[in-house]
C-alpha cells in the first residue's frame, strides 16, 4: 500500500505556521514571512534542522563518557566512604535488596539516554541518505525520544535531593561528583537534538517517489 | 483570514495538507498518513484548564515552601526543601547542576502556571490578555523543560535510598509534589491551544468588521 503524503502546503503555495498551525496564503500576509496570526517566522522545514541537530548528537555522545566514568556520588559516614559511578551505584542498589529502584534508575540513566543516541543517528542517517525505509517505524521511534528523553534527569534529581538532605554532621555526607554535570548536560543536549530534528523530513523522500 | 485556507491544516509531523473536519465532543482528528493527532474538540477546554491550574498554583506554593523530607540519625536531624537543595549544590561549587535543577523543577513550573493564569483568567472573565502570540510561543517553547513528574519519582527514589540507614519523616510538601503531578498532568490533558487562537480569530474577525 502506498502511503498518501501528498499534497504538502508548500507544493499549493501555501506555509503552515509551528506555533499555531495556521496555513496561509502569501498574499493574507503583511509581513511575507511571518504567520498573520501569531507572527512567528514561517519555516517549510526547520532550518538547518540535520546540521544542527548532529551537532548537538555528537556532543551528547562525547559527554557520555565522562557521564559514566567519573563519579557521580560520594557517600561518607564514621564507617564507610563510597564513590559511586551511575553503573556502581546501580550495583550497589541492586546488591542492597532494591532491585526494583536498582532497575527504574538502570533504564533512566543508563539505557534512556543510550537509546535516545543510537536512535537519533539512524534517524539523522536514514534522512541524509534519504530513505524511504519503513517511515511510519522512523516516526514512531521519533515520538519515542522526545517523549522518554526528560526521565533521564532522575539521576540528577536524587543526587542533588540526597546532597542536600543527608548532611548530618560528620556522621552522614553526600556529595555530587563531576558525572553529575557531564549527564546533566547529556540530557539537556540530547533534548535539544530532539527538538531540532525536523520529523517532516522522514516523509520528504517518500513524496519524491510517490509523485504521480 | 481568506477563505481559500480558512479550513486547512498541515500535519505538524509529515506535512501532509488536509481539510478540516468538524469533531465530536472528546474527539481528536488524527493524520492519515503518520497517526499525529491534528487537532482536538475539548468541551469546556478552558475553563477545565483554568480550575486545574488554580489547584495546582496552590500545591505548587505549598510544595515548594516546606520541607520535602527530614532524615534523622542518632538523635541528629535534617531537613530539605527543594529549594534548599539548590542552594546547597551552588554551595557546593555544582553550579551548572544547581541551575539546572532551578530551572527544571522551580522556574519553568512557576513559569508555565503564570502563563496559564494570564492567559485563561482574563478569557474566563470574556477579555482578552494582550500578547497572546507571544505567550503562546514562549508556553510552546518552555513546555518540554518542565520536568515535575521526574522530580516526584526522584524523591521516591530518593527515599528509599534512605530508609535503610536514617529515621525518615515526610513532609508536607512530599504530599503536595504528588498532587502536583497529578494536576499538571490534567492541565496539560485539559488545555487546549487552538480554543485560545479561535479566541483570537474572533476577535480579530469582530475587530476588522467594525
Amino acid at each position: 500500500m502506498k502511503r498518501r503524503v501528498h499534497p504538502t502546503p508548500a507544493e499549493l503555495g501555501f506555509d503552515s505556521c509551528s506555533v499555531c498551525r495556521l496555513v496561509s496564503s502569501p498574499d493574507e500576509r503583511i509581513d511575507i514571512s511571518r504567520c498573520p496570526r501569531c507572527n512567528a517566522k514561517l519555516h517549510q522545514r526547520k532550518p538547518y534542522s540535520i546540521e544542527q541537530c548532529w551537532a548537538f548528537t555528537i556532543a551528547a555522545y562525547l559527554l557520555y563518557i565522562p557521564a559514566n566514568l567519573m563519579t557521580m556520588m560520594e557517600t561518607g559516614s564514621l564507617v564507610s566512604y563510597r564513590k559511586d559511578t551511575i553503573m556502581s551505584g546501580i550495583i550497589h542498589l541492586w546488591k542492597t535488596d532494591f532491585q526494583g529502584i536498582a532497575a527504574i534508575v538502570f533504564i533512566a540513566s543508563i539505557l534512556v539516554p543510550l537509546f535516545k543516541l543510537l536512535a537519533l543517528t539512524l534517524l539523522l542517517i536514514s534522512v541524509q541518505r534519504g530513505s524511504t525505509w519503513w517511515p511510519m517505524q522512523r516516526m514512531r521511534l521519533y515520538r519515542m525520544v522526545e517523549q522518554v528523553g526528560r526521565w533521564s534527569m532522575l539521576d540528577i534529581y536524587v543526587v542533588t535531593f540526597l546532597a542536600a538532605v543527608v548532611q548530618i554532621s560528620s556522621l552522614a555526607t553526600v556529595k555530587a561528583g563531576g558525572a553529575a554535570v557531564a549527564f546533566g548536560a547529556v540530557v539537556v543536549l540530547t533534548m535539544f537534538a530532539a527538538m531540532k530534528f525536523d520529523p517532516r523530513l522522514i516523509w520528504d523522500p517518500l513524496r519524491k517517489e510517490n509523485r504521480p | 483570514m481568506s477563505h481559500l485556507t480558512e479550513q486547512l491544516v498541515a500535519c505538524p509531523e509529515c506535512d501532509l495538507l488536509l481539510k478540516e473536519i468538524p469533531l465530536a465532543p472528546d474527539g481528536a482528528a488524527v493524520c492519515c498518513c503518520c497517526g499525529a493527532t491534528l487537532y482536538r474538540n475539548r468541551p469546556d477546554s478552558l475553563r477545565r484548564t483554568l480550575a486545574f491550574t488554580l489547584a495546582a498554583v496552590i500545591f505548587y506554593l505549598v510544595a515548594n515552601i516546606f520541607p520535602i523530607l527530614g532524615i534523622e540519625l542518632q538523635g541528629n536531624g535534617n531537613a530539605s526543601n527543594l529549594f534548599g537543595a539548590v542552594r546547597s549544590m551552588w554551595h557546593e561549587e555544582m553550579r551548572l547542576i544547581s541551575i539546572l535543577v532551578f530551572i527544571t523543577a522551580i522556574l519553568i513550573p512557576a513559569l508555565e502556571l503564570s502563563i496559564l493564569l494570564y492567559l485563561l483568567v482574563p478569557l474566563y472573565l470574556m477579555k482578552q490578555p494582550p500578547g497572546i502570540p507571544l505567550i503562546m510561543r514562549i508556553m510552546s517553547a518552555i513546555k518540554p523543560w518542565g520536568m515535575v513528574e521526574v522530580f516526584m519519582l526522584g524523591i521516591l527514589v530518593s527515599l528509599v535510598k534512605l530508609q535503610g540507614d536514617f529515621s525518615i519523616f515526610p513532609g508536607v510538601a512530599l504530599w503536595s509534589f504528588a498532587a502536583l503531578t497529578l494536576l499538571l498532568a490534567a492541565v496539560a490533558a485539559s488545555f487546549n491551544p487552538r480554543d485560545v487562537w479561535e479566541h483570537l480569530d474572533y476577535s480579530n474577525k469582530r475587530q476588522a468588521a467594525a
